[in-house]
């Protein structure tokens, strides 16, 4: 079996033009908000829209077929016409120079007999084209490397590495929120639709060859052939980190059980296995999916398991170092020369131990280069930074209430905020110069991610997390996939 | 305890496809009388204790049904012991015999298996074993073929991990002996695509190194 050509690939997801068949006058239609968030988003290319009454359409005069394109102008149509008039619609549509279909129409598979028979007639019909069949049942497809909001939901994310494909449309949704949220951005993202012709480990062997992607991030339910799965899979992340999310595996699996071996095989247990023997992160949330794909897009990978803790919040580096064993981490031992260093930077408060709290000894340039000092060391594989934005909020507090700007408040407000700008942007500068991965969190990230730290995080383009632990979640991960590249010689 | 199409072999039989296969398991002898058994004890090192278990293919459930017999010792208790299970046989559990192997020492059991998943195919297991595996179902799985590196991963993958360190004056788990049981089985599977189902619990951790102690392996029609 064979995938997309990359012909095709790019008629996907780097279209010179694209024509909604099915455009809506209804505002409330998916033929008008396709066409509405294609033009929305300033899509650079040719944009048509096709509507059998003709008229207009959020300003442009909709063609009565697509007969009417101007020949080899348009490389994807984005369909959300009934499953009825599809056959006929990319009949046209290759005629005039089409090669990917993106389908949202229902219908097909999802649909009893008569509906899985159309679908494999579509499918069918697209080979013998030549055309990428996307979906059907699907709710589009983003590009942001061509500004494409090819969907009838929203959001358009942001720019970024993280390359989404799902079985559930909703998820695709779900997991650009995040992007939008985080301020980490997306390459592509695709809602696989009922995946009749291409289907999830295609899009997947696409993203880890495709250099606008340094991550995959996939949700899945069912899988057909879960061989051919795995060895497709354990290829892509031979290249590149790959996030797969698993819905529904605590349902059936019970199985006639003459054996020990046999009643633990369940479904969860295979699957988990066959993930870890493939280098697959296997995250147990939404959210945590997408904080891993966010964690493998913006910061090295670990060379080992040594955590150390920063922390001016003396709890929370209880707490992260908890959560660094429980992830399989290891919380290093402070060794003595990088204990010796700290001392001659802090007076002797401080915990001079690992997590290193600075428990308020620090003066203007201390976390800098504390931070520095930590992750340079030889025995550091990776760092975790908490404490960020306590000053800012306080700055908060003080620049909306009655005294503000006087009395002085004025100028400290301004010093905590660009403090917290500072360490955040140390955090990423560190991070770079010793490619050693440097995570920040503070719950200020969602109670408050307009606080100068968390703003500044997501600035440098990583993640600012909303907890501690789900940092060390998320380092946990990386971790385990650089183990199973070295273990392997990758 | 067999399904539509399957069987499964006696633990003798069981063990001794495991054997071949490469999985460590004690020297142990099928007899069909108790005066045998006293035989087959004595071979064993005189006045070595022994385990008298009933053998058949049909014979399921021994240790809840009591017809596994442990530290016997001395000719007396050997031939009571296997008159007892012999006894305690009853015409579900199909043709029997006495099965005699040397008692062995160690407080840790793991379990190793091997099942045909509808999707993904054979897999290897390996956890932590005992009567209560599957309450405990600290466990791992991997697809067949295993390499080495896959079967390393397993044991890293497991909760109890100070299981494999040195536990009551014993010593650290070999993990290499132990890989090379997960590989035994990974190549059983892939080489005898009639082997539904194998299932080796306990795999006893003895000075360190896993021996099968008990062993089921269903096969196909």
């Amino acid at each position: 079996m064979t995938g997309p050509s990359a012909e095709q690939w790019r008629a996907l997801f780097e279209p010179r033009g694209v024509v909604v068949a099915g455009a809506s006058t209804h505002p409330g239609k998916f033929g008008f908000v396709a066409l509405h968030n294609i033009l929305r988003h300033d899509f650079p290319g040719a944009v048509f829209a096709t509507n059998r009454e003709g008229g207009d359409i959020l300003g442009r005069r909709a063609l009565a077929t697509v007969d009417e394109l101007p020949e080899g102008a348009v490389d994807l149509v984005f369909v959300c016409t009934p499953a009825t008039a599809n056959p006929e619609l990319l009949k046209s549509c290759a005629a005039k120079g089409v090669r990917a279909a993106f389908v949202t129409s229902a219908g097909y598979g999802e649909a009893g007999d008569e509906g899985r028979e159309a679908e494999r007639a579509l499918v069918e019909l697209a080979n013998e084209l030549g055309m990428l069949l996307a979906g059907p049942n699907g709710q589009g497809v983003v590009s942001t490397p061509a500004s494409l909001c090819a969907q009838i939901v929203a959001p358009y994310p942001p720019p970024g590495g993280i390359a989404i494909v799902s079985q559930s449309g909703n998820f695709v949704s779900s997991f650009q929120n995040y992007a939008v949220q985080t301020g980490v951005g997306v390459s592509r993202a695709v809602s696989a639709g009922n995946a009749a012709a291409v289907t999830v480990p295609d899009f997947l062997e696409y993203f880890s060859e495709d250099r606008e992607t340094a991550v995959a991030l996939a949700y899945v339910e069912g899988i057909s052939d879960g061989r051919a799965f795995f060895e497709r899979i354990r290829g892509v992340t031979r290249r590149k980190p790959l996030v797969l999310l698993k819905g529904g595996v605590t349902t059936g699996g019970q199985r006639a059980a003459a054996s020990h071996t046999g009643a633990l095989a369940s479904d969860d247990r295979i699957f988990d296995g066959m993930c870890r023997q493939a280098g697959a992160t296997r995250p147990a949330t939404v959210e945590e999916a997408f904080e891993a794909a966010a964690t493998f897009a913006t910061q090295p990978l670990p060379r080992g398991p040594r955590v150390a803790v920063l922390t001016t919040a003396g709890g929370w580096g209880v707490v992260t170092a908890d959560a660094v064993a429980r992830a399989g981490l290891q919380l290093l031992r402070l060794p003595d020369d990088l204990r010796a260093a700290i001392d001659d930077k802090l007076p002797p408060r401080w915990s001079r131990n690992n997590p290193v709290d600075l428990a308020g000894a620090e003066t203007r340039d201390t976390i800098p280069e504390v931070m520095e000092l930590i992750a340079s060391h030889d025995a550091v594989d990776a760092l975790v930074y908490l404490g960020i934005g306590i000053q800012s909020n306080q700055a908060r507090l003080m620049r909306t209430g009655p005294f503000y700007p006087d009395h002085g408040l004025e100028r400290i407000v301004a010093y905590h905020e660009r403090q917290d700008e500072r360490f955040a942007r140390a955090a990423a500068d560190i991070s770079d110069a010793t490619r050693k991965p440097i995570l920040t969190a503070t719950e200020l990230a969602v109670a408050d991610p307009d606080n100068a730290g968390p703003r500044a995080v997501r600035a440098t383009g990583r993640v600012c997390y909303a907890s501690s632990n789900r940092a060390v979640t998320a380092l946990a991960h990386l971790y385990r996939y650089a183990r199973f590249r070295q273990r392997r010689g990758l | 305890m067999t399904r539509t199409g399957t069987r499964t072999l006696s633990e003798h039989e069981s063990k001794r496809l495991l054997a071949g296969a490469g999985v460590p398991v004690l020297d142990e002898h099928v007899v069909d009388t108790p005066d045998d058994a006293v035989h087959a004890a004595r071979s064993l090192g005189p006045d070595a204790p022994v385990v008298v278990k009933l053998c058949g293919e049909g014979v399921a459930h021994k240790t809840e049904r009591g017809l596994v017999r442990l530290g016997v010792r001395g000719d007396d208790d050997v031939r009571a012991a296997s008159q007892a299970v012999l006894d305690a046989a009853t015409p579900d559990d199909g043709p029997v015999g006495v099965l005699v192997a040397p008692m062995v020492r160690g407080s840790r059991e793991l379990i190793a298996g091997v099942v045909r998943d509808p999707q993904f195919g054979a897999c290897v297991m390996v956890g932590i074993g005992g009567v209560l595996a599957e309450a405990i179902a600290d466990v791992a799985f991997r697809l067949v073929p295993l390499e080495r590196v896959d079967a390393e991963d397993m044991i890293d993958d497991l909760g109890a991990q100070a299981l494999f360190g040195p536990v009551r004056g014993e010593p650290p788990v070999d993990r290499g002996a132990l890989v090379d049981v997960m590989l035994a089985l990974s190549r059983l599977a892939e080489g005898r695509p009639d082997v539904v189902s194998v299932d080796v619990n306990p795999l006893v951790v003895v000075e360190g190194r896993p021996v099968a102690v008990d062993g089921l392996v269903e096969v196909g029609g």
